[in-house]
């Protein structure tokens, strides 16, 4: 464990709003049939949540499941629980058709949290960041200009990013650019 | 009779009064050509050179005539001019647009040696005669020779409007982009859009307004009339301020509506700093909107007169003269003529009377003359003649004189008349840019001679209706109350097109003066002679005037499209906004057509010119592109890699020690790989985990080769062809259990593998139970390569990793040095080999442990051009090296990876097609020059015969070409016809450099034929 | 710029999160198959002016290929649909025939036209 580090090794930047580098953090991606029953108790007994909605985030315990598509979630969950974490619905899932993986070390993942977090994010993405539209829980795989990312809201403030572990210094450099201080828009 | 009044000095300055615009109180130093000046907070550039008595602002682009303020917004043509320095330097800034600070430094465009005393103006006066319409397809196509030493120098010249910026500077402003969402966006802020904006907005929709400009209520706070019983200028701050208390509404200024696309798209074009460059954050900010509707509220704009002399500094569009006298407290000078065809000039009269200066006379070109205004201006005492024309303005710098004429006539003069300034008005277009955009069909008006949008053929949403609505004098009306009337509409037409409650449009009232039509007036006068045409300007910018068009014409040019390239009328950069309905009403007159049947041309984004800086956004420096950089990119970088760019990756080439070349690092690797410890980030290759119950299945219709037969344990080398047939990914495929393959890919493989793999299973086989996940950037993989592989990982311990325990293509999972590995026993060099893949958050501790344990065995990295020679001395072939797109597996000599047992694989049909086994393809081998040089990349072999174009036959190429440091010697493969049927032969290869390059055919496996070293 | 709504995860989502992957339906020719039939099942597309079946991709988004109907003369977007299908929802097809009646693509074609009777019967 000692040996592990992640992108940006727990940079941070204050401007519009505060992103941070979320350090080492445990994802395991899960293929399968999300309507079925034995996949939904194993998620639920591996991490307390149930399956969450199109385009939405479920979190109990520190863990979240979030919906990528249609036959796949992203469990985020703490490094080191990974591995067991991955077993266990392995075992679990024995016999379905699913595919369970660690992907903890192929991301990279930062928040973006304050007043100004929607405004950021706003500049990198072509979504809708109002209040009334994008609301916590919420989630949406797309675009940060030109590399792919995801994001979910946490509390009204505070944003999730993940996107490929290769472009994490871009992400970074490119949240950071669009938290420029003097670049408040003034609309969110 | 001829009379020539006395007259004072001609001047524009500024009045003891007026000047809504500005603040009195505060002055601003500014600098045009070098020269000092002061202005006002809240002066454009414009006002404030006109204050300052700077008429001439600049040369025209062909003639280089001298050429002054003609408007007072963005439609401006002349006022061009480079702005800022160093680093900030930009050219074509119109002085119109540019609000001014302290400290703007400004210079004037097209001159030599200086604005005043201008060498070029010899152009004029030599090559006026020459220089007409399609002058450069006519002078530059002979003699050929001329071309490159006389014709192409002149034209790089005189080509382009300002200076670019240096070339050697960046721009040192930062700009960026932002996505936003709105139900309806209004673009233009006069009282149409603020009407549109309340109606829309009381439906409950969530509205975005935007301005262009600095302030709000465009031209009705100039041009008069009350609405709801108060002064235009007051209803605007009370509009906006209820604006501005709903939750649902944004406003912005500085913003304009550059752009409108498929399906809600709309790009506003937002500048942040130009206004006051010491603010700090982004210049510009390009808006990305996506909305249900849009409403246009852009306005109108007033069209020039062509008459003789029309673009002498100081003749100017009439509502931009009383622009400068309301809003600025400007006049341009002391005694002006008015020329008109319709009432609303009359107004410039009066309120420059008012405002102290002297009206010579108002010419209008009406045989009956004008209405209520012109009465009004009679009682003010003003000389007013009906039915009368500018005949000619007096060449010079300034206006000095004005001849006028009968407009029916043929432009003899009755009169000369002493006057500083021309005033005039040719009619009112509506600004139909944005409705046409995308796709908006425009009508003809006949009753105010203007094109404006038709409602019934509005642009189409993706829904199938319409989402463009115009509001305003962007829909025609020119009469305040139908303006307001119409923009309620819009807004309520809007937000039900978006979705919202029907509102009932309730405009506010206005009372204006009530106007007499206009007349329709496209030449000045009407029977002009040629020697009058000459000198009537359409396109200021482009310096292309009455006679080029009417040139074109009679050239057979009828199309608009046409006589617009061939004149060049409209094609600068202010595309055309004062010249084009001018320029076609005199090609339909020419052709003896009528207006609408000669038509526009193609109106296209952006409405205005936009910065580059603004369409590039963030993605300037260090964010330009994404870079994407494996776990050991910093030790890479710090160890002397010099960089290669691998699609967005960045893999070193070599590493470079104090004093070597690049050829010299990387002899030195490739050497000491092959005779100690070599190390590659090998982490780039692409992973794909594929499983399930039918994940063999699938597997062996993506590959070439059997892979549902592969045992557990054990990697085998794959090759996928497209459908087409033709060789596109290659890699090592390991079975990890029952129903899971782990398929490696090349490095720029990697995403597009996967996706080739989804859409396969998604839309062709989704009966198939398979999932795929993309785990490339996971691991960290370390390749550890040459004859001490082995004992520096017996060194760090754990994992067995004997010949018996992990033997050649095999893989096996567990602990090596403390790490969690998996590791591959698979060699791309030809030596005994391993692919160790650990957790890429790891892969630095790793690499650093290989490095510590390697040291006793001589361990050194090696980059992708040692990768390269390794496999090439080894005959391996390399995707996109070997490959480009059009080579199949049995051009390779891969025929063994071809199954023959499979009833089908992706590319199986297509190698059964006639070119595909065609005997005569190109296929590889191994070429050795004969004098042990190197031959050059790509070069080609020639054989006997000539083709068509008397070139030597080509009977082959080079794809990979090294030296190789361990047969020190130069090394190739290539593609050449019947090649393996070759064997021994001498070939030619013409180099660019002129030499020729002769090469024997040999086996493409250069080193170690009998891959004795991996196998140990 | 284009929006498609995506019918996997419901994003109206515009061009730049999408991928074009060209004509739909297409009918897969392999081994066995004659040479103009696998030479056009590689190389024949249809380039109609209206209305158009293709393929997509959200690909910064979903991942998920799916299928629109769409005017190539005035972008409007009838519907999208599932890609695992080898014909267009029939209520998709109803919509198309009502909004562009006599309209044609390939096999498919308006149902309620009189030339398409016609050719039934034929």
């Amino acid at each position: 464990m000692s040996n592990a580090v992640s992108v940006l090794n727990g940079a941070s930047f204050t401007g519009l709003a505060e992103v941070k580098d979320a350090g080492l953090v445990g994802m395991i991606t899960l293929r399968g049939d999300l309507a079925s029953k034995s996949l939904a108790k194993a998620v639920k007994e591996c991490t307390g949540c149930a399956i969450p909605g199109i385009r939405k985030v479920t979190q109990a315990d520190g863990t979240t499941v979030v919906w990528m598509s249609p036959d796949e979630l992203l469990i985020v969950t703490a490094y080191q629980d990974v591995d067991a974490k991955v077993d266990a619905l392995s075992t679990a899932l024995t016999g379905a058709h699913a595919l369970v993986v660690n992907v903890s070390d192929a991301r990279a993942m930062f928040t973006v949290s304050g007043s100004g977090a929607r405004e950021v994010l706003a500049k990198v993405a072509p979504v809708d960041f109002a209040a009334d539209q994008f609301v916590p829980g919420g989630f949406r795989r797309t675009r940060l200009a030109q590399v792919a990312g995801a994001f979910w809201l946490d509390t009204d403030a505070c944003f999730n990013i993940v996107c490929f572990r290769s472009v994490g210094q871009y992400v970074f450099d490119l949240l950071t650019t669009s938290a420029d201080a003097n670049a408040e828009v003034g609309v969110y | 009779m001829l009379s020539v009044c006395e007259r004072s000095a001609d001047m524009s300055t500024r009045l003891a009064k007026q000047g809504r615009l500005i603040d009195r109180t505060k002055q601003i130093v500014f600098t045009f050509n070098g020269r000092s000046m002061l202005g006002y907070p809240g002066d454009t550039l414009a006002s404030a050179l006109l204050a300052n008595d700077q008429m001439l602002v600049g040369r025209s682009f062909k003639y280089h005539r001298p050429r002054g303020l003609v408007a007072s917004g963005s439609e401006e043509p002349n006022a061009l001019v480079g702005l800022g320095a160093g680093e900030r330097f930009e050219p074509n800034q119109r002085a119109t647009t540019t609000e001014l600070f302290e400290g703007l430094a400004a210079q004037s465009q097209n001159h030599w040696p200086s604005l005043e005393f201008d060498v070029g103006i010899l152009n004029s006066k030599l090559f006026s005669r020459v220089l007409t319409a399609g002058f450069y397809y006519k002078m530059f196509i002979h003699p050929k020779p001329f071309w490159k030493h006389v014709y192409e120098p002149f034209i790089r010249q005189s080509a382009g409007l300002g200076k670019a910026p240096d070339k050697e500077l960046k721009d040192a402003d930062t700009y960026e982009h932002f996505y936003f969402f709105a139900d309806v966006v209004i673009v233009g802020g006069g009282v149409a859009g603020l009407q549109a904006a309340k109606t829309a907005a009381a439906s409950g929709a969530k509205v975005l307004l935007m301005e262009q400009n600095a302030h709000w209520g465009g031209r009705a706070p100039v041009d008069g009339g009350t609405i709801d019983g108060m002064e235009a200028e007051a209803w605007v701050t009370k509009t906006l301020d209820e604006l501005r208390a709903m939750e649902n509404v944004t406003l912005r200024d500085r913003m304009m509506g550059a752009g409108v696309y498929d399906h809600g798209y709309l790009l506003g074009y937002e500048r942040l700093t130009d206004h006051d460059p010491s603010k700090g954050g982004p210049r510009h900010r390009l808006w990305r909107i996506r909305t249900k509707q849009i409403i246009t509220a852009c306005g109108a704009i007033e069209r020039p007169l062509s008459f003789a002399g029309n673009d002498v500094p100081g003749v100017m569009l009439a509502s931009a003269m009383r622009d400068y006298v309301v809003n600025w407290g400007v006049t341009p000078g002391k005694r002006v003529v008015v020329a008109t065809n319709n009432d609303d000039a009359y107004r410039t009269a009066l309120i420059l009377q008012k405002a102290g200066v002297e009206i010579a006379c108002i010419l209008d070109a009406r045989r009956l003359g004008g209405g209520a205004l012109a009465a009004e201006a009679r009682a003010a005492g003003i000389r007013v003649e009906d039915g009368r024309a500018i005949a000619k303005v007096a060449d010079g710098k300034r206006v000095t004189k004005v001849a006028i004429c009968l407009q029916d006539g043929d432009g003899q003069s009755i009169e000369e008349i002493a006057a500083d300034a021309v005033a005039m008005s040719g009619g009112w277009s509506p600004v139909v840019h944005l409705w046409s955009h995308c796709g908006g069909k425009l009508t003809w008006d006949d009753t105010q001679a203007h094109f404006r949008p038709d409602p019934t053929r509005a642009p189409i949403s993706h829904d199938g209706k319409a989402f463009v609505v115009t509001a305003g004098t962007s829909s025609g009306p020119l009469e305040l109350s139908a303006v307001l009337t119409d923009a309620a509409q819009a807004g309520a037409t809007a937000a039900q097109g978006a979705g919202f409650p029907a509102q009932t449009a309730d405009p506010a009232s206005a009372e204006t003066m009530p106007e007499t039509p206009m007349e329709p007036v496209w030449l000045m006068p009407a029977n002009a002679d040629i020697q009058h045409r000459m000198k009537s300007w359409l396109d200021y910018q482009n310096d292309v005037k009455v006679s080029d068009v009417q040139l074109a014409a009679r050239e057979g040019f009828e199309s608009v499209e046409h006589t617009k390239r061939y004149t060049t009328l409209g094609m600068a950069t202010d595309q055309g906004k004062l010249s084009n309905i001018n320029g076609l009403a005199i090609l339909a007159d020419t052709l003896g057509s009528e207006i609408p049947q000669v038509g526009t041309t193609t109106f296209r984004p952006p409405y205005h010119p936009i910065s580059m800086g603004a369409i590039g956004g963030e993605a300037r420096g260090d964010v330009f592109q994404p870079l994407r950089k494996t776990p050991m990119y910093d030790w890479h970088d710090t160890n002397g890699a010099d960089w290669e760019p691998v699609g967005h990756w960045r893999r070193p080439f070599t590493f470079l020690r104090d004093g070597e070349t690049v050829q010299e690092a990387v002899n030195r690797e490739v050497k000491n790989t092959r005779e100690n410890l070599g190390l590659l980030d090998a982490s780039t290759l692409g992973k794909l985990v594929v499983k399930g119950p039918d994940a063999g299945k699938f597997l062996d219709m993506m590959y070439t080769n059997m892979m549902s037969n592969l045992k557990i344990g054990k990697c085998r080398y794959g090759l996928m062809c497209s459908e087409n047939g033709f060789l596109m990914d290659d890699g090592v495929v390991a079975r990890v259990d029952d129903d899971t393959w782990l398929c490696h890919t090349t490095t720029g493989g990697a995403d597009r593998i996967h996706a080739h793999m989804e859409e396969w299973l998604q839309t062709e086989w989704w009966d198939m139970q398979v999932y795929v996940a993309n785990v490339t950037e996971q691991f960290a993989q370390i390749a550890v390569v040459g004859p001490n592989a082995r004992k520096v990982l017996e060194k760090l311990g754990g994992m067995d990793v004997s010949k018996e325990a992990l033997p050649f293509m095999e893989w096996r999972d567990g602990d090596i040095g403390g790490f969690k590995a998996r590791a591959y026993r698979i060699s791309f060099s030809g030596e005994l080999s391993y692919e160790i893949a650990v957790a890429a958050s790891e892969g630095q501790a790793f690499w650093d442990a290989l490095m510590e344990a390697g040291k006793e065995f001589g361990v050194m990295p090696y980059g992708t051009e040692g990768l390269h020679i390794l496999r090439a001395e080894k005959g391996f072939i390399m995707i996109g090296d070997e490959t480009d797109g059009t080579v199949i597996p049995q051009d390779l000599g891969l025929n063994w990876a071809l199954s023959k047992k499979k009833d089908d694989y992706l590319g199986k049909r297509a190698h059964l097609r006639s070119h595909m086994a065609d005997p005569d393809r190109w296929k590889l081998v191994g070429l050795e020059t004969v004098d042990g040089s190197v031959l050059p990349d790509g070069a080609y072999a020639v054989g006997n015969g000539v083709n068509g174009n008397g070139q030597k036959n080509t009977i082959g190429r080079v794809t990979s070409t090294y030296f190789s440091s361990n047969l020190n010697r130069g090394i190739a493969m290539g593609l050449v016809k019947q090649g393996p049927k070759r064997m021994g032969e001498v070939i030619s290869f013409p180099g660019t450099d002129g030499k020729i390059y002769e090469a024997k055919i040999v086996d493409p496996v250069f080193y170690d034929k009998d891959g004795e070293k991996q196998n140990v | 710029m284009l929006i498609l709504e995506c019918p996997y995860c419901g994003v109206h989502a515009e061009e730049t999160e999408l991928q074009a992957g060209g004509e739909a339906h297409l009918k897969r020719f392999g081994p066995g198959s004659s040479d103009e039939d696998f030479h056009d099942y590689l190389f024949m597309r249809e380039n109609p002016k209206g209305v158009h079946f293709e393929r997509w991709r959200h690909v910064n988004g979903c991942g998920k290929w799916f299928h629109a109907a769409r005017c190539t003369v005035t972008l409007e977007v009838f519907g999208t649909y599932t890609a695992q299908t080898g014909t267009p929802p029939q209520a998709l097809l109803d919509e198309i025939s009502t909004k562009r009646p006599g309209w044609t693509w390939r096999e498919f074609t308006d149902a309620s036209a009189p030339h398409a009777g016609a050719e039934d019967a034929s």
